[in-house]
């Protein structure tokens, strides 16, 4: 595998999810919504990173449409919890591909989030794996699976894109 | 308590209409509150559809102490203190299971499910030792109404039946109907939602009609659930005192205006066919209507179980400042299509990333910071006043934005902390 790394592909990658990152940085909500294809899955599971979303709770289990209302309720301004909107900076590494597949490509990734808002700075730590698929306009996420590394104890609000 | 000079005086701080800032903050109340309440009241810990099968356990807590509740091989339920006799190492380490024995990971302890001590290793080391003492800990009391499991640390006391009174019984009944089968279960796991904040600033919130149009309008304006109509000053729901501290905001004077089966869930019953017919199968044409247009009540039992239409909260405090809601979907035993939904609209709206909850905690950490502002020193709890009044049943009622609800909880807080 090591051997066939596909550079350019990896470069693109990693570029994508950079930009991803800055955008939920910035909270840049409607930009970021774009990066979502129709039949995209959000998905944050809780008490684990196997847990059936259709059986069990999850901290976020969105469809395409209820991405959208996430999105929208930011707009209203009566979002409280992030009026004012967390500051946030966010390190993206570990990027490898697992798997392509015609125009998609199914990638993992670590994430380090630092968050300060009203309450306090608090730091999140996630695993991440992506379906990305490729477009007319570059990479769309069909599906963003967001494993919090503590996601089996008691969490505070997370209400930033994460 | 040895000396009454550090204890402060709970009679000085909470007013028929206004409480002190003090009781969110001050950590001697706070253990006073462990003692007088937590350790004492009937608290809920868990539902027996949790534990289903003979060996089952699941962990659970009352207060900041862990539990472990679990199903014995006699079918009976127990709540274990996760504290091993020895040297009171821990031993359950699993949020959930089954097994028959719990050995302690230290020096290798044996009890059963049932915390007896079955065995220890090497045994011609302890000469005198009597085993019987040296079970684990047990909850005094344990009693269930209706699958919801309640522990209270008290010898004695009032029976569940009573703790819960004619309203909070009530309650729970209501919600069980909902199921064609009579029954609800707790299987969906829950989300951990963890608030800077003391639990008595979230109990008075879950049945609070005023803040919904305030606090939720950005998903209200949004999502047209028509929830925040409920929660208006022309509604003609009411705000509650059940008493016992147990408080709800009616939603079915509204519901039965409306007159639509099944608009409690912003759906109808052609969406959810297979759901009506079999409670129509259940409970006849019209009792089913009845019950379809009534929906499920949304009921703050004191002190920890907030029913809330369609998912439970579970209140833990951790300290004066910290605190956890558990939270799930409720799940209608015979009801999976609207199952799928209850799972799906209460994953959008609670928890840490919760549509409505998270607007809720950022109100629990603001008010916690608040309150440690030295002026005005009191909260104002007025709201209805002129207008409260008893119900057919003798209860204290108000308009749906009123807060006879929050004054029910402080005189029924304020009788336990000042009881012996
Ligand atoms: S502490 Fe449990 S066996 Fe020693
Ligand atoms: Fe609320």
């Amino acid at each position: 595998m090591s051997s066939q790394i596909d550079l350019a592909l990896l470069a693109e990658v990693q570029q994508f999810l950079y930009m991803e990152a800055r955008l939920q940085d910035s909270n840049l909500y409607s930009e970021w919504e774009a990066l979502w294809t129709d039949d995209a899955i959000y998905w944050v599971p809780a008490n684990g990173a196997d847990i059936d979303p259709e059986e069990q709770m999850s901290i976020i289990y969105d469809n395409r449409s209820r991405i959208g209302l996430r999105i929208k309720q930011f707009y209203t301004g009566k979002r409280h919890t992030q009026a004012p909107a967390s500051s946030l900076g966010r390190v993206v590494s570990n990027i490898e591909i697992l798997d392509v597949n015609g125009d998609e490509v199914k990638v993992a990734s670590n994430a380090m989030i630092f968050e300060c808002n009203l309450r306090a700075d608090t730091v999140w730590a996630t695993r991440n794996e992506f379906l990305l698929r490729r477009t007319e306009e570059g990479f769309r996420m069909a599906r963003k699976k967001v494993v919090l590394v503590n996601n089996e104890k008691p969490l505070y609000t997370l209400s930033f894109l994460v | 308590m040895e000396s009454q000079s550090s204890t402060p005086n709970i009679a000085d701080l909470i007013q028929s209409d206004r409480v002190h800032g003090s009781v969110y903050t001050d950590e001697a109340i706070f253990q006073l509150e462990l003692e007088k309440i937590w350790y004492k009241t009937w608290v809920y810990v868990g539902h027996a559809s949790e534990v289903p099968n003979a060996n089952d356990f699941v962990s659970k807590s009352i207060g900041p102490q862990p539990l472990i509740m679990t199903r014995g091989r006699d079918g009976v339920i127990r709540l274990l203190l996760n504290r091993c006799p020895h040297r009171a190492n821990q031993v359950c380490l699993q949020a959930k299971g089954n097994r028959g024995s719990f050995t302690c990971p230290y020096h290798g302890w044996t009890f059963s499910n049932s915390g007896e001590l079955r065995g220890f290793p090497f045994p011609d080391g302890y000469d005198t030792a009597d085993r019987s003492e040296l079970g684990l800990g047990q909850v005094n009391r344990v009693a269930e109404y209706k699958g919801f499991v309640f522990g209270s640390f008290a010898d004695e006391g009032p029976s569940l039946e009573e703790h819960l009174g004619a309203g909070g019984r009530d309650a729970i009944d209501r919600l069980v109907q909902t199921s064609p089968e009579g029954e609800v279960e707790i299987t969906a796991g829950f989300l951990q939602h963890r608030a800077k904040a003391n639990w008595k600033f979230i109990v008075e919130n879950e049945t609070d009609g005023y803040h919904p149009q305030f606090v939720h309008a950005s998903i209200f304006s949004i999502a047209k659930s028509g929830i925040g109509d409920l929660y208006s000053s022309d509604s003609t729901a009411v705000a509650r005192d059940l008493g016992d501290g147990h408080t709800e905001n009616d939603l079915r004077p509204e519901f039965r205006r409306i007159d639509k089966p099944m608009n409690w869930f912003g759906t109808n019953e052609a969406r959810l066919p297979d759901y009506v017919e079999k409670m129509k199968a259940a409970y006849g044409e019209e009792k089913a209507r009845e019950i379809m247009i009534d929906g499920t009540p949304h009921v703050m039992i004191f002190p920890n179980l907030f029913i809330a239409e369609i998912q439970i909260f579970v209140i833990q405090p951790l300290a004066v400042d910290e605190s956890i809601q558990h939270v799930t979907a409720l799940q209608f035993k015979g009801a999976p299509d609207l199952n799928r939904r209850l799972r799906q609209q209460t994953m959008g709206s609670v928890g840490p990333a919760g549509f409505l909850l998270a607007d809720d905690s950022e109100m629990y950490e603001r008010t916690q910071r608040g309150v440690k502002s030295k002026m005005p020193e009191w909260n104002y709890l007025g709201r209805g006043k002129h207008r409260e009044r008893r119900d057919e049943e003798g209860f204290m009622v108000g308009d749906a934005t009123d807060e006879v609800t929050s004054r029910g909880i402080w005189r029924h807080y304020r009788e336990l902390m000042e009881a012996e």
